[in-house]
Parts: C-alpha cells; structure tokens; sequence
C-alpha cells in the first residue's frame, strides 16, 4: 500500500470514528438535559464490555447486521439505494422456514439447502425492484420502500392463512412448523454464540472479493464513480443494475437466518423485525468497505446488547437507539467535511508544488 | 400536466379531451368514478360503499395521509427528497399527545408543528448546509424520531395516571364536530335544520343519487375541525406554489436550482423555509393521529403513513389536488373495513369495472396489447370476485403500495416530478 491510499484509509477511519465521539457527546447532552448521570451510564457500558456474556450477545447481534450492511453496500458501490433488505429479509424467512420444515436431508445439506433457498428467496423479491428499474425506469428507493411494505402484508398474510401451526402447548407466541434438528445452525458457544458468525464473515469476504478482486466488481465501481465513462467502455449499465441487485438480494435472504437457524427454529412474527433497516446504518457507519462494516456492525451490536445493562441502572435503554441515529447522521455530515478539507488540503499542497517548480 | 401528452395522442379523436378545461376534465373524471360506484353498489348490494358514514370516515382516516402527501409535495417542490416523512409524523404523534394531555388539543397541534418545523430544519441542514444524500438524511431522521420519541415516552409518560412506557395519557378536550345546515342536518343555534342529503341517500334503488348525495354528505357530515383545516391547505398549497413569488421561486429551486440563483433567488434559504412548512405539515399529520383521531399517543402509532404519504406524493404527480386524490384514493379500502370488512370485495369489483373503461380507453388509441392486458386483468378481478367471500385485511393494507408501484411502472410518460428533486447542489459550484 503506498503512501496516499494510507492517508486515505487513515481519513476514512479517522472520520467514522470521530462521528462515533460526536455520537457519545450529543448522547451526553441528551442524558443530561433528561437528568440521568452519563458518567453512569458509560461506565455501565465499558463495565459490560468485559462481561463476556455481554460480548457473545454483541456478536449474535452483529451476525445479521454484517450479513444485511454488506447487501445494502454493494448497492452503495453502484449508486444503487436498496432500501429493501427489510422485506426481501421476510419473504426469505418464510420461504426458508416452509421449505426447511417440509424437507428431510441430512444435517450439513439441510442448512445448505435452507441457505441456498434464503438466498433465492431474497434475490427474487429483490429481482422485482431489478426489473421495475430495468425496464420500466422506476426509482429503486420508491420501488424498495413499497416491496417491503409489500412483502410485509404478503408474509403476514400467507403465515396467517397457511403456514401457521395450532400447538396446543403452553407458548403463546403462534409460529410454523418447527425445523427438523439437522436444518439447526450448529452454535459456537451453546445458547450464547450462533455459528452463524462465520457465514457474516464469509459474505464480507466475497464481498470483499466480488467487488474488489474481481472484473465484474471493476465494472460495479466503475458504474457507480461515472457511469457515462463505464458505459463508454462497454460495460452495460443495465446488466450491472440487475445483477448487483440480485447479490444484494440474495445477501439480504440471509441476514434473517441467525435468528431462523440458530436461534428460534421457526417463523413467527417480529422475528428478525429492523434488522434489514439496520443494516443501511452499519453500511454507511462502515463506509461501504467489509473491514469498515466488520467493525460497525460489532459497535451496533454492542451499542444494542449492552443497553440492556443500562435499564438496571435506571436509564431508558432507547438512549441506545438515538445513538445509532446520531452515528448516523453525524458520519455523513462528517464525511462531507471532511471530504471537503480533504480536496482543500490537496489542492493547497499543489499549488505549493507548483509554486517550487522554477519557472 | 397531463394535458401536453394527450393532446398529441388525442388529437384525431371528434371528442377532444384536451381542449376541455381543467374543471370539466376533473368533474367529468369525478362523475365517470361515481358511476362506477354507483353500478358496483347496485350490483353487489353493498350500500355501505358510497354512504355518507364511509366518505366521512375515508376523510378522516385520509387526512394524516393527505398531510403528509403535502408533505412530501412541499420539500420535493422545493428539491429535497424526504423519505424523513415518517419520522417527522413520529415526532409530531409524540409532540400532539405531550401537548394535548398538558393543555389542550389545539395546544397539542400547536406543540407539533414546532416540532415537526424542527426536525425538518435537521433535514434541511443536513442536506442543504453539509450536501448529504437525502435518503440517507431521511432515514437516519427515521431511526432518531423513532428513538427519541421511546426515550421521552419514558422519561415523561411512565409512571403517569393513563400513561406508560410507549403511550401518553389520554388528552384533554376534543374538537368540535362541523355537521353543515340544511345539507347534512347541522344545527343552526338550537334549531336543527332538515337533513336534505341524508333524504336522498337513503333512495338505494336510484342510481348515481344517493352516491352523490351520500359522497356530498360524507364530505360535510361529522367533520372534525382539523380535517377541514388539512383540506383547506390543498388549495392554499396551489395558490402559494403557483400563484405568489415565494411559490415560483420554491418551485424553480427544486426544477432548476442554477437557472434560479442566476436571477438571484436565494435557493438555500427557499430550501430551509420549505422544509420547515414540509416537517410542520407531517407532524400535523402525526399530531392527527395521536390527539384527534384518538387522543393518545401510542408507540407505532404512524404505522408506515409517512410512506404511504410518500407514495401519495408521486400518484398525486406532485400536484396538491393530486395528492388530494391519492389520499382518498388510499383512505377508503381502510375505512370500508374499518365500517364493515363485509363490503370489502365490492371494491374487487370496482377495480374490474375501472379496468374495463381502461381497456375501452386504450383500445380506442389502438393500443391492442395494453388493451388486451387490460381486459384480461379485468376478467382475472372478476373471477376473482366469484371466488372471493372476504379479502384479507393484509391485502387493504398492502393496497397504496400496489397502486403506487403499478402506477409507477404504467404511467411513467404521465408522471412529472421536479426535475431536480435529490440531487446534490452547493450555490455558487456552477460557474
């Protein structure tokens, strides 16, 4: 790596990190103003951060939101939105818990199938917003936002009408047919830490590949930094449109499978409930790179697991959430100033150049 | 709007459309929809579709939808995108349940609109001052509404007489219902005047009567305060956007923000002013919800209606009476249920008649594959309405979202959103 792509990734760095403290001192503020002690709540956080129960949880967390940040970004790359993860996530889920229960393999190649079946799911609702784009010009923002209003209406309504299970037993909570043991993803840690972990970090990895490594994930930047010059080296605009939101879809099938495969075991509702929106945040938080993502998804997952400890001491846990909405917006607004000191830096230490050639 | 396309398409036709006035235009569409009604009620039976109870309860339940149409009419007007619709309808849900259960209803509203100018003002300068991506803005505005909102609720409601962690206490007063004289039977002092309409609408075996007696009465029956506030901003939206300078001038920053600053029209400013009018007019909308419609705030209480304003905004075609429509259009299938799921599957048979007239219409334009698609959609909905004996909840629900997408994909040439709606701009860049 030679010297300007280190600074580079040393601003890119430096900024999310400084939007995170951003985050905490607007968060003090907010306590202080509502009248909670915030030197209390943060050492109840950094006192969790040692608990390891705390940890696996945070990892748990994190599972999905790598999994759903690595599908929003690799539309990022494009200057594609896909606002839909969320619904492309529930239609996966119920497709995947049907199948699942109604098919009888042994254990790897039953979670393979659900895996697979997770990802054609979610590549097929996505494929809907591909297509409205492709080839009738619509938005995908607008498309997203409605398929997963959509898909929502949909799901409730096919698990209502046909897949939900009467048991008799004592849970009230109403859910499907309940997944043969070998469609389980095996956990790590019993009931604390899903395997589910290392399928997040191989999809960052063929993220990471895909785009970076790859002439395909060439074209994808390309497309996304100035797509008239793309398109003037043959690279067809509308082929990359439908493929990238395909692996987006497909990405987002799978960020509902922690908590299908490894944690309940059925679809009932609310499972999974935002993760796919969360995902949106973790992307930006991460600036679109799998390293970045890697890192934001462990700081929400935290952020979330650890806002349970702060109930005990008298603080609403949702300061947690308005946290992540300031990282949020504190990371965009901090990027544009950054970007823009940036340029300012570089165009002055030209200038300078230019000043020491003799003329 | 409409009117540069068809001519070109209408022009060897006898009967010209584009040459009617806009008025004629809209009563005619207006009359050809109430026909249709008029046809299915008799058809399936099911008065209940165009009484004036339905009408009435469409227009309260199409008002938060209306609201927060104009909503995302304003800041699109104006060049911003705002997905942050929902949120602002949050923060105004929250601010009208504080306010009413302190003061007042009124106060409530009030409470609202200062809040919903607030947050609109964080759009406004993430996006104007610091150039941020507008969905993003919009979405992380989503995720800080909905976060705070729960936060506040804790702090202030909990522990409350009525209140809890995600609901206010229940607020005070309510807001005077309007019923007019003479048409809808309103009082005049203490004499209550006859009830012309509600006469008339009662005559079922007529057709098109007691539709128009029953949507007319709808109209004026039973109208909270509020709603007839909502209403009136559709007009004044017209009058302030197309009719005054400020409204040119808004309009220019969000079609053409460089030909504006070029006449020095201060664009940055227009966009702060638009986005303040934009948060006050969702959080008036979120504020219906949580102190006129009901009169508590409830945690989830929007429930997506930001979206749905969204969608309102485009099927309206970015035109105030457009949104007008699209609200309607959206209100009723869950007013229908609301009153009576029962009558529910009429609407399937709406949809088949509309498709038909469609299919008449294109088939006059010879346009034999639309056409086709058409009528065979329209048989499909038939069908359908033999099958069917109750339409599930979810599919009312999923209703809006269908219509916008499908209208989206199918009348792109008609749609006309500003030109320069979300996309990045700083004064002075072009020069």
């Amino acid at each position: 790596m030679n010297r300007q792509s280190l600074q580079r990734a040393a601003v890119t760095a430096g900024s999310s990190v400084l939007a995170v403290f951003v985050a905490l001192a607007i968060s003090t503020i907010v306590l202080l103003v509502t009248g909670k002690d915030p030197v209390r709540a943060f050492s109840t956080l950094f006192e969790a951060a040692s608990d390891t129960k705390v940890l696996q949880g945070t990892v748990n967390r994190a599972t999905p939101l790598m999994i759903s940040a690595a599908a929003v970004a690799i539309g990022f790359k494009m200057n594609l939105f896909n606002i839909g993860v969320e619904g492309q996530m529930r239609v996966a889920l119920l497709t995947t818990a049907v199948v699942g229960a109604n098919v009888n393999l042994p254990p790897v190649l039953h979670v393979t199938l659900c895996l697979l079946v997770a990802m054609a799911s979610g590549a097929v609702w996505a494929g809907i917003a591909g297509w409205l784009k492709v080839k009738r010009g619509v938005n995908e923002v607008i498309s997203t936002i409605m398929l997963n209003f959509i898909a929502l209406s949909l799901v409730a309504w096919a698990f209502d009408d046909f897949f939900r299970e009467d048991n008799n037993t004592t849970t009230v909570l109403v859910k499907t047919k309940e997944l043969p043991r070998s469609a389980w993803f095996p956990d790590i840690v019993d009931r604390r830490l899903n395997g589910m972990i290392v399928v997040a970090i191989v999809v960052l990895l063929v993220f990471w590949v895909l785009v970076w490594k790859t002439r395909f994930g060439f074209r994808l930047r390309a497309s996304g930094a100035n797509a008239g010059a793309a398109r003037a080296t043959g690279v067809h605009p509308k082929r990359m449109i439908l493929i990238s939101i395909l692996i987006s879809g497909a990405f987002a099938g799978l960020v509902g499978m922690r908590a299908l495969l490894g944690d309940v075991h059925a679809y009932q509702n609310n499972l999974a409930e935002q993760q796919g929106f969360n995902g949106i945040a973790v992307a930006l938080l991460g600036r679109n790179h799998p390293l970045g993502i890697f890192f934001a998804a462990l700081l929400f997952g935290f952020l979330g697991e650890a806002s349970g400890k702060l109930q005990l001491e008298d603080i609403p846990k949702e300061i947690a959430t308005i946290m992540s909405g300031i990282i949020v917006l504190a990371v965009v607004i901090i990027n544009e100033a950054v970007k823009r000191w940036n340029d300012k830096r570089i165009q002055r230490r030209a200038a300078a150049a230019l000043e020491e050639v003799p003329s | 709007m409409t009117a540069t396309l068809e001519s070109s398409t209408t022009d060897r036709r006898p009967m010209r459309w584009s040459t009617l006035s806009p008025l004629r235009r809209a009563s005619l569409v207006w009359l050809g929809a109430l026909l249709v009604f008029s046809v299915v009620r008799i058809i399936t039976n099911a008065d209940d579709l165009t009484s004036s109870g339905t009408i009435s309860s469409t227009m309260r339940v199409a008002t938060p939808i209306l609201l927060a149409g104009l909503a995302g009419l304003w800041a699109e007007r104006a060049g911003i995108v705002n997905i942050g619709i929902e949120g602002m309808m949050i923060v105004g849900s929250w601010c009208g349940g504080y306010g009413a259960w302190k003061w007042g209803s009124w106060a409530g509203i009030a409470l609202a609109l200062v809040g919903g100018a607030l947050v609109g003002l964080v759009h406004a300068l993430a996006t104007v001052r610091f150039n941020v991506d507008h969905v993003v803005s919009g979405i992380a505005i989503n995720i800080l509404a909905a976060g705070s909102t729960e936060y506040l609720s804790i702090i202030f409601f909990k522990g409350q007489q009525g209140g809890g962690e995600s609901q206010s206490p229940t607020g005070k007063g309510g807001y005077g219902e309007f019923d007019m004289p003479f048409l809808a039977g309103g009082r005049i002092g203490s004499w209550r005047s006859p009830d012309i309409l509600g006469w008339l609408e009662k005559k079922h075996d007529v057709p098109l009567l007691p539709d128009l007696a029953g949507f007319v009465r709808g109209l004026v029956s039973d109208v909270y305060l509020p709603t007839l506030v909502a209403v009136a901003l559709v007009p004044l939206s017209v009058w302030v956007l197309w009719r005054t300078r400020f409204g040119l001038r808004l309009r220019s920053s969000g079609e053409s923000p460089r030909a504006g600053e070029s006449l020095g029209v201060p664009i940055n400013r227009l966009r702060y002013q638009a986005m303040v009018i934009s948060g006050s007019l969702a959080a008036f909308g979120g504020a219906y919800l949580s102190c006129v419609f009901t009169s508590t705030y409830r945690q989830g209480q929007t429930g997506g209606q930001g979206y749905i304003g969204l969608a309102t905004t485009i099927f309206g075609n970015w035109q105030p009476w457009g949104v007008f429509r699209g609200a309607l259009l959206f209100g009723f299938p869950t007013a229908l249920k609301f009153r009576d799921s029962k009558n529910v599957p009429a609407l399937i048979l709406v949809a088949a008649v509309a498709m038909l007239l469609i299919a008449v219409w294109f088939v006059l334009r010879k346009r034999s594959v639309f056409a086709s698609g058409a009528a065979a959609a329209a048989i499909c909905l038939i069908l359908a309405y033999q099958v069917i004996d109750e339409v599930p909840s979810e599919f009312v629900a999923a209703t809006p979202y269908i219509v916008t997408i499908v209208v989206l994909a199918g009348a792109r040439q008609q749609l006309r959103p500003p030109a320069h709606a979300g996309l990045p701009y700083r004064p002075g860049e072009n020069h």
